[in-house]
């Protein structure tokens, strides 16, 4: 078990959301989608230029830009 | 029974599909005042009730940063809906809940629709629908909105809401020690100095004090600034302490504890999963093929061409249709009426005016197809997605794609459906940034100005100045995006965080309303402005008229012509039907009298106030390497960019060129004193991107909810177009090239 942050992940992987530091606006878009602490999510895939990413968490899929990735922090399995 | 209902629940939970289901076509279309936001409102109607229902704009949260949350939960507060109407998706039940947890919180009474029954059952998703309306102690009702099962249920259970008692008294849930605390402390002191109580729960005031919302603390400072400061500080004390101790803030706890609570909620038996939750959906395959890095661009493209082709083609034979309409009554009027100012004005004036008006629905109802059906199938989301990287660089939208290609980015579309086409952007600056910068794309009506001058200046090289042209015209516009952005439309991009939905099949019924919606708005409150500014604009061309003396001068030289002539011949022209075959010397006598006519014409042109203005600004012009006459056809080109063509040629005397067919003006213009290659590159410049077309203003107008960045988009453009022309036309001088 690591802690790393949600860009460093890859495709098809899992994790549990430990922290999400954002503030402001972005912080609020981010919670109210239900990227908070414990929720888990499995990165579906990433644009074809590589950012945004989408992933999966509940029963939808969320797509954020890379750089509000960064904001978030996954602990994954190694 | 009479009562407002409010349809309030996630985006892409069917909350609009169940809004047209359950009021049919009984729909009204406004805005919420000041704001752009659409106010959808209906009526549902059986035997026993009568309600008005409001179709609340699709939020996930009650938090109020974006325009729609704000209209949302100021139509809950202020208006008081007798019950909510909360759609929830049920194969993404604990995301929506989040929504319907804030209503509670609120204390607004609530009805669940649990929606889209069928799309959970099929992913293996069951809910228990009366544990989930015990545990919330909200009723429950299972709806399709697609078939419509489940609305006379939903409808009767509403009733019964209203009916009963009402008002639900807000929930109360645990923050955590820390808020918890913070909140029993200032729960008292909102509710004994009667602070903002009249309009909210005194606990939910408190709740929003220490979320930092924006509105509900700059209402507390209005009502009373004293108290207000002292919640603040409050507020502060508890944010401090978290900072300390837990590395967080108060915002943050609350969301994590709201999830948290719907987490237990979710965990007490309300939901079983009969297989693997993260299992790829037949939306996630159909994604693993759209959204491929090579496969997804080349998906993409096709379908903007197919988009683009579906407006522009399908949109041809009812324009048309409209154009041989309004052709026949300029005939009939022309025939019927005797010449002078009243046919004028009705033929240039009105005709052409609501001409202008109905000429561009059926692209708007074109356009909104074909976008409604990206938008209601899910493929919009994917194209943000994809495009994001990209368009983000200029400040802009994944989705702002649309509206440059529909108003032009394929060299002849139109602004006028690529401006309305920024609806689907909800990110506010980015939206207002595409808004302004769409009209610089290479409309059709452009395309014969381009065409007239191209085939006269660079006719061996038409291919490559056009491809030159759509190149100038993307590139300028994402330059000037983002120059926007950093300067009068400064700001932080609007965060990405979207949903992408699964993909649907949209409703014929949904892509109906939705466009027609679209296009009678556009009729109604547009056609209304634009049939006004098009007799304005006749109005400037036309008057002051030609002195009497001048009048009768150009009647003195037709006299003279005829005098000159044998009486049969004279005959022959006055009786002379269209396209008849005439003998020489009536031919000749014709084209003589056709002369005078066009000077004539000239001189009307010259004269009055367009005319005026081109000349006052010819000193100026010249820099760019502009004479009157083209100022005037300009002036015009405000009008619709074609009429730039028809104008100079009636400032060169040939009569009003048809855009279609510009032979004439093209040869006159190639040897004319005052033009040269360089001139026209310079004129193309700035038909580029000088003012967009008033109807394309007036949308402006109407997109942005202001005037102002109506009239800023006739200045800045215009200002811009003159910089960058007259920087070619004297680069181009200084140097020699181009014949300058």
């Amino acid at each position: 078990m690591s802690t790393i942050a949600m860009r460093q992940m890859k495709k098809q992987q899992y994790g549990t959301i430990t922290a999400v530091r954002a503030k402001g606006e972005l912080g609020r878009r981010i919670r109210d989608m239900g990227l908070v602490r414990g929720t888990e999510i499995k990165i579906q895939g990433r644009a074809p230029l590589n950012d945004p990413v989408a992933l999966r968490l509940m029963d939808f899929t969320l797509t954020l830009r890379n750089s509000e990735a960064d904001y978030i922090e996954v602990e994954v399995i190694d | 029974m009479n009562a407002t209902i409010a349809l309030a629940g996630n985006p892409n939970s069917g909350k609009t599909t169940l809004f047209n289901m359950l009021t049919g076509a009984h729909q009204h279309v406004g805005n919420y005042p000041g704001v752009t936001v659409e106010k959808k409102a209906g009526i549902y109607a059986d035997k026993d009730c009568r309600f008005n229902i409001v179709d609340l704009p699709g939020t996930y949260s009650l938090t109020a940063y974006s325009l729609e949350e704000i209209v949302a939960r100021d139509f809950l507060i202020t208006e008081k809906p007798a019950v909510v109407v909360n759609i929830v998706d049920a194969s993404n039940l604990e995301r929506n809940l989040f929504l319907t947890l804030q209503f509670r919180e609120l204390g607004v009474p609530v009805c669940i629709a649990l929606n889209m029954m069928d799309v959970a059952r099929t992913r293996g998703i069951r809910i228990d629908e009366k544990r989930l309306s015990q545990l919330t102690g909200i009723p429950v009702v299972p709806t399709i909105a697609r078939s419509g099962a489940g609305k006379k249920e939903l409808m009767d259970t509403t009733l019964g809401i209203v009916d009963g008692t009402g008002g639900n008294s807000p929930l109360v849930i645990s923050y955590g020690e820390d808020i918890d605390m913070a909140l029993s402390e200032m729960e008292p002191i909102i509710r004994e100095a009667g602070f903002l109580t009249d309009t909210y729960p005194a606990r939910w005031t408190a709740l929003k004090y220490l979320e930092a919302d924006d509105p509900i603390q700059s209402a507390g400072r209005i009502a009373d600034s004293a108290l207000s400061g002292r919640l603040e500080r409050m507020v502060q004390r508890v944010s401090d302490h978290l900072s300390a101790t837990l590395d967080t803030y108060p915002e943050a706890v609350i969301a994590d504890q709201r999830y948290g609570y719907i987490k237990s909620l979710m965990n007490q038996g309300i939901v079983a999963y009969g297989q693997d939750r993260y299992r790829l959906h037949i939306s996630d395959r159909i994604d693993k093929v759209v959204t491929h890095r090579f496969a997804g661009p080349l998906i993409m493209l096709a379908v903007i061409y197919g988009l683009y082709q579906f407006t522009f083609s399908f949109s041809a034979t009812p324009i048309n249709w409209l154009e041989s309409i309004f052709g026949w009554l300029t005939t009939v009027v022309e025939a019927r009426m005797p010449d002078g100012l009243i046919k004028s004005l009705i033929v240039s004036g009105i005709i052409d005016g609501v001409g202008g008006v109905m000429g561009f629905v059926p692209l708007i109802m074109f356009m909104f197809l074909g976008i409604s059906l990206l938008e209601d199938s899910g493929y919009m989301a994917r194209m943000a997605f994809m495009l994001d990287r990209v368009f983000r660089v200029f400040g802009l939208h994944g989705n702002s794609v649309m509206a440059f290609i529909v108003s032009g980015g394929i060299a002849g579309g139109c602004a006028v459906p690529g401006v309305m086409a920024t609806r689907t952007l909800k990110s506010p600056r980015e939206r207002l940034a595409t808004l302004l910068t769409v009209p610089f794309m290479n409309c059709g009506a452009k395309l014969p100005v381009f065409a007239l001058l191209v085939g006269a200046f660079f006719a061996a090289n038409e291919a490559v100045i056009m491809l030159l042209i759509t190149m100038a015209a993307w590139c300028g516009a994402l330059l000037t995006a983002k120059l926007l952005r950093q300067t009068v439309i400064r700001g932080e991009s609007t965060p990405f965080v979207m949903e992408l939905p699964p993909y649907r099949l949209p409703t014929f019924r949904g892509l109906f309303i939705h466009t027609w919606e679209r296009t009678w708005q556009y009729i109604k409150k547009a056609g209304t402005v634009i049939l006004g500014i098009a007799v304005i604009l006749w109005a400037m061309m036309t008057f002051p008229g030609l002195p009497d003396a001048t009048r009768l001068n150009f009647e003195n030289a037709k006299m003279s012509a005829k005098a000159t002539t044998s009486t049969p011949v004279v005959a022959e022209v006055e009786s002379a039907k269209e396209a008849q075959v005439l003998s020489r010397p009536a031919e000749n006598l014709k084209a003589q009298l056709l002369a005078i006519d066009r000077k004539e014409a000239e001189a009307a042109l010259r004269h009055s106030a367009a005319g005026r203005l081109g000349i006052i600004l010819e000193p100026i012009s010249r820099l760019a390497g502009f004479d009157w006459r083209t100022n005037i056809a300009l002036v015009g080109g405000f009008a619709a960019k074609e009429v730039v063509v028809s104008t100079l040629g009636t400032a060169y005397s040939l009569g009003a060129v048809d855009p279609e067919n510009t032979g004439s003006l093209s040869k006159t213009l190639a040897s004319a004193p005052g033009w040269s290659p360089l001139v026209a590159v310079s004129l193309i410049i700035f038909t580029i991107f000088y003012a967009p077309c008033f109807v394309t203003v007036v949308c402006i107008v109407r997109e942005s909810g202001s005037w102002r960045w109506g009239a800023f988009s006739i200045a800045f453009n215009t200002v811009l177009a003159f910089v960058l022309s007259m920087l070619a036309y004297q680069i181009g001088s200084a140097m020699g090239i181009l014949g300058g």
